[in-house]
């Protein structure tokens, strides 16, 4: 029997659970799915001591609030998010970016994330889930992954299955970065559309809708003007692609986008933008910034770079 | 052959193929596709290939744009790799509850629903590619008079096993989903199988697929 679990007291708006998701896939229909913000995962695990692929709870907006019972684990939160740990009759604030110990009874209420949209709990020891195509990434729409591709909901147990006992406190100092603009690759379809579209494309600001997801963030701003064809070949997509369609609104392409899409592709955002480009909330504002395939490459090495460096300094 | 690759961004290669879409043109695709899958090249975690698209996907931490364009490049495909077509007859209930859009078809192609389905059930489509959601296959080519463009207005939620068809393609849901195209019937076959993690796909790019009219008593027992 598992001695170790959590109880689900609120589940939160979307709260899945996260690897770096499944590769070598794309042609049978199943895209990569994995964490949205790929540096706050690997720095959630580093934090409770755990391997870099180790399944984390991702959860987007209001997270969940959990009832621990077993024996004491460490647990982290990356993000910019606003928790509180009670024990007995204590209730302290959370901080994230740090290791904090839960005991039987203890509970964690995720409350928020603040000016951003995920967030991840990393608990030292591991999950007890069902893998599907060697990872855990739940793909709720496709029903791909642990937890029956389902995310949490109220009144569920989450099973521990082991707990590494090395319970040594971890620290980073690490603020996200907002970020002014979003770093963006022409696309093959950039010449569908107008020069005017394309200086709109560029030069002005989107807003974030409400219709965005895990599958795709929509944009709204100054209709882009296509000029060739609002509908291409059904072709393979990739995430960060931005399309097109007929109503001159752009759409990004997000870790559970769909295989293959019919609209013109306008730019693609570079590897190194997708973290940030995840986070941004509802409402916020977007700009675009041209840059060419060197830069972007340059760009992701110096990501990458930051990142390690964090990681080796927890 | 392959006409020209860009990039697709900073971490994907996009092969184009030309801009007919035939049955040539997309086995060329897929040749390459399976090739490039058996190489193992390191780098490279996904492929998608279209009717006449060739998206391949790396990681840039281990290769980049022009490290894997000159692989791709100087890739030979093997000669003799014959496809294997599989054969599959699906069995679909064209009954009121599940040819939703039969209707508006008959208005869209001015035809009568006999004529429609008398020529949909003659054909022999060939899959193209399978994706958008896990396991949709693209089947083509539709007679000239049965092509018809999507709805105005996508559906929220198509049911599982619809049959729709859009342009010169047929298709399958395999589960629930949003989508557009114009649905004629619905099949009892499980198209997609998660569980089964080596060929969770029925229909693969390649394969020969017919459709077979069936009653609804037959579509309400066929699990049975």
């Amino acid at each position: 029997m598992n001695k170790n679990y959590f109880e689900i007291i609120r589940a939160g708006i979307n709260s899945t659970f996260q690897d770096l998701g499944r590769s070598n896939l794309y042609h049978i229909g199943v895209p990569f799915s994995g964490a949205m913000d790929n540096r706050n995962f690997l720095l959630a695990n580093k934090l409770v001591g755990n391997d870099h692929n180790d399944p984390v709870i991702e959860f987007a907006y209001q997270g969940p609030h959990l009832k621990y019972h077993g024996d004491k684990i460490n647990i982290a939160i990356t993000g910019d998010v606003s928790f509180k740990i009670k024990n007995g009759d204590n209730l302290i604030d959370g901080e994230c970016y740090q290791s904090f110990i839960l005991e039987n009874g203890d509970e964690l209420d995720i409350i928020s994330t603040n000016k951003s949209v995920y967030g991840y709990l990393a608990i030292s020891g591991t999950f007890d889930l069902k893998f599907q195509w060697s990872s855990c990434s739940t793909n709720t729409k496709a029903k791909i992954g642990s937890n029956n591709g389902e995310k949490l909901s109220v009144n569920q147990k989450i099973n521990v299955k082991e707990i590494n006992n090395s319970f040594v406190n971890r620290k980073l100092n690490y603020v996200n970065t907002k970020i002014e603009n979003i770093r963006v690759i022409k696309g093959t379809n950039f010449d569908y559309f107008s020069e005017e579209g394309k200086k709109i494309f560029f030069k002005n600001e989107f807003k974030v809708s409400k219709l965005s997801d895990r599958m795709g963030m929509r944009l709204e701003g100054k209709k882009i003007e296509n000029i060739v064809d609002t509908n291409i070949r059904s072709e393979g997509l990739i995430k960060g692609v931005i399309q097109v369609p007929a109503d001159g609104n752009p759409i990004i392409m997000l870790s559970d986008h769909g295989t293959i899409g019919g609209y013109p592709k306008i730019g693609v955002v570079v590897s190194a933008d997708y973290d940030r480009l995840v986070q941004l909330t509802p409402g916020s504002t977007i700009k675009f910034q041209e840059v060419d395939l060197n830069s972007a490459e340059t760009l992701f090495k110096l990501y990458d770079l930051e990142t390690q460096n964090l990681i080796s300094q927890i | 052959m392959i006409k020209n690759i860009s990039n697709l961004g900073d971490a994907a290669l996009y092969c184009d193929f030309g801009k007919e879409i035939n049955k040539d043109i997309n086995t060329h695709v897929i040749k390459y596709f399976k090739t490039i899958q058996k190489r193992n090249i390191p780098g490279i975690n996904n492929l998608t290939p279209s009717y006449n698209k060739l998206i391949i996907s790396f990681d840039l931490k281990k290769i980049n744009f022009n490290k894997l364009k000159k692989v791709i490049d100087n890739i030979e495909i093997i000669k003799g790799d014959r496809m294997q077509n599989k054969k599959f007859e699906i069995p679909v209930c064209c009954e009121k509850e599940f040819s939703l859009d039969i209707k508006r078809l008959e208005e869209k192609l001015k035809m009568k629903e006999e004529k429609i389905y008398e020529s949909f059930f003659e054909k022999e489509f060939f899959c193209y590619m399978t994706g958008f959601i896990a396991g949709m296959p693209f089947l083509g080519d539709l007679d000239e008079n049965l092509r018809a463009k999507r709805l105005d207005t996508p559906r929220v939620k198509v049911p599982k096993g619809s049959i729709g068809l859009t342009e010169q393609f047929a298709n399958i849901y395999t589960f629930e989903s949003p989508g557009g195209w114009n649905i004629i019937g619905n099949t009892p076959l499980n198209i997609f199988d998660s569980t089964k993690e080596k060929e969770p796909n029925l229909i693969n790019p390649g394969d020969l697929v017919t459709f077979k009219r069936i009653s609804k008593e037959k579509y309400q027992n066929y699990h049975e």
